[in-house]
């Protein structure tokens, strides 16, 4: 069973085509590092996938089945769920309210409902406990580190049973000590059968998590191959234009 | 020693003490206990029982507009056109009443036009994404010129047939009410002896209980429900809000409406109090109550506010008029006080932002 398979995807705005043919396939438990340079269709083929828009042409398969988004919401229903870049958390709430940001536990009978706060940092404490992190859920996200903050946006993933993970530059704005916990994250994420889509400029982060690399260029997918059969010069290489494809 | 699960879940980052240390609308709060022990020991006309119920009532209009103000803020917007919406709410009212319409069509109806100008608000601002301030800023100036319109801009101050039923609404009390039980519940029995002595003793305007029930509501509803959660969480970082699928732009619309219906109320409140309408009532309003909820302790950047502090800065601007006025001291000042208080306020807040410059 594939996890996620997409078939000739393109996407094009007006005379500009931003990604042409692409075919992809993700198994569960499989992290994928997608790379390649400022504007060569990433974030493109990231918000197909998320729903933000849909592709021009193509196919979307999740679990075998043909899927198709309107929005983000249908994307997320499919299993589809995606740590944005700036993780979209709120300053002033908790890291158990950012977890349950737009799907509260409510407790109550009929139109008189009110919030299950225990319920929710309950659940939310779990988490970060199966993501070894030492985030508090009653702790403000606002005083967090960088680290606690993307444990805060994968937790919050880890909320519906997801069957894709897309994380957008996890790695992109904090210290070194927190990259390896964020990478620690991900690791979890596939033990627990999810397929992990990671975008990413970095290539030492791919290098250490990933189980393979695809590479776009101009829009197409040039390389698609594990990581043991590959190095990060070749991939260098593939992302630039000095090795046409591999 | 070990840290369970459960101490994680439980774990608060500050005690109860901590964080009522670290609240402005405590602090505030003490500000307005300490200035009426002075004002009550200064002067012995602070705290006489008819000087308390003016405070009361004055306040509990600046307080419920407050409260509707306070979930704007609290969503990152600011609503000025509450000033206009209370004149215009009132005005409906006013004008139908005295075209004898029932008090129980003309209040609704006045609620309405309430509601329809924060529809207006919320919609500009949510759906066509224009500025709060400048939308706001419009309607202010369009519902008070459709009170002027409606009103030929003449001074109404006869209800109709429902005149005196308006009249105690607004300008009644507990008294009043006590009174009214004494008399039903027979001459010179025990009951209607223990109404009359309640009346003596209780003397609270209607407007000041009003706003006591409208807080504990806006209080429970920021804490415990979806929506207090999303508008905070708008107030945030609203992308991320939507992000996450929040209802953002409904959301932003309940809440102008909300805005505009408290103002509506209170409108409708104190076109009862002073029997009267003209189309400067409520003029300068809006600056009043956004003082208010300031000084109370609302984030005007979003995200952060409370119910009580929105009725807390509302006590402490009345209290600092009225004080000013039984010291003696030229009413003139006022404005310099009231401005020092806000500026106190927020430094207050700057103070403790600075010492956490995380957060």
């Amino acid at each position: 069973m594939t996890a996620l398979k997409l078939t000739n995807i393109s996407k094009h705005f007006g005379a500009i085509h931003a990604l042409s043919g692409v075919s992809l396939s993700l198994e569960p438990a499989q992290v994928l590092g997608l790379m390649g340079d400022n504007g060569a269709g990433k974030s493109t083929l990231v918000k197909i996938i998320a729903g933000n828009f849909p592709p021009t042409g193509g196919a979307i398969q999740i679990d075998d089945r043909e899927v198709h988004f309107a929005q983000p919401i249908d994307a997320r229903r499919n299993g589809v769920e995606i740590v944005y870049q700036d993780l979209a958390l709120c300053n002033n709430l908790t890291a158990g309210a950012n977890v349950f940001l737009g799907r509260e536990l409510q407790k109550g009978w009929g139109p008189f409902r009110i919030l299950d706060y225990k319920k929710m940092y309950q659940r939310a404490g779990e988490l970060f406990a199966e993501l070894k992190s030492e985030t508090r859920p009653r702790d403000l996200v606002r005083q967090m580190s960088g680290g606690q903050r993307q444990a805060v946006a994968i937790a919050r993933t880890r909320l519906s049973e997801p069957r894709i993970v897309l994380m957008d530059e996890p790695t992109a704005a904090i210290s070194v000590r927190q990259v390896a916990e964020v990478l620690n994250l991900i690791r979890r994420l596939r033990d627990h059968g999810i397929a992990v889509i990671l975008i990413s400029h970095r290539m030492p982060d791919v290098f250490a998590v990933a189980d393979r690399v695809a590479v776009l260029r101009r829009g197409r997918k040039v390389a698609d191959k594990l990581i043991s059969t590959t190095s990060p010069e070749e991939v260098t290489g593939l992302i630039t234009g000095a090795i046409e494809n591999a | 020693m070990d840290i369970t699960l459960q101490d994680t879940i439980d774990r608060q980052q500050h005690g109860a003490a901590g964080r009522l240390m670290a609240s402005q609308t405590f602090w505030v709060f003490l500000a307005a206990i300490i200035a009426f022990a002075y004002l009550s020991v200064a002067t012995s006309s602070f705290d006489t029982s008819q000087n308390l119920f003016n405070v009361a009532r004055n306040c509990a209009f600046v307080g419920i507009i407050g409260l509707g103000m306070t979930a704007v803020i609290i969503t990152g917007g600011i609503d000025l056109s509450v000033g206009s919406v209370l004149c215009l709410a009132g005005m409906v009212a006013g004008m139908m009443m005295s075209w004898d319409y029932p008090i129980w069509v003309a209040i609704p109806c006045a609620l309405g036009a309430a509601l329809a100008c924060g529809f207006i608000n919320g919609f500009l601002i949510a759906y066509v994404h224009m500025p709060p301030f400048v939308v706001t800023l419009a309607m202010m100036s369009f519902a008070r010129s459709v009170a002027m319109v409606l009103s030929g801009n003449q001074m109404v101050y006869q209800f109709g047939v429902d005149h005196a039923k308006m009249v105690a609404i607004g300008g009644g009390s507990t008294r009043g009410w006590f009174n009214a039980l004494a008399a039903s519940s027979g001459p010179d029995s025990t009951l209607s002896a223990v109404f009359t002595w309640l009346g003596q003793s209780i003397f609270i305007p209607n407007p000041a209980i009003l706003l006591v029930l409208f807080a504990l509501v806006f209080g429970f509803v920021f804490r415990w429900t979806r929506w207090g959660r999303h508008i905070f969480a708008i107030g945030g970082n609203e992308h991320a809000a939507t992000l996450t699928g929040v209802p953002v732009r409904r959301i932003k619309v309940s809440v102008y409406m909300l805005s505009a219906l408290m103002a509506g109320i209170a409108g409708i409140l104190q076109v009862g109090w002073l029997g009267t309408i003209t189309t400067g009532m409520g003029t300068g309003m809006e600056l009043v109550v956004i003082a208010a909820v300031v000084i109370g302790g609302a984030n005007l950047a979003g995200g952060g506010g409370t119910a009580f502090g929105a009725v807390v800065g509302a006590v402490l601007i009345e209290m600092i008029r009225n004080s000013l006025t039984l010291l003696g001291i030229n009413p003139f000042w006022q404005g310099v006080f009231v401005g020092s208080f806000i500026i106190t306020a927020v430094a207050f807040d700057r103070i403790r932002a600075s010492r956490n410059p995380e957060s």
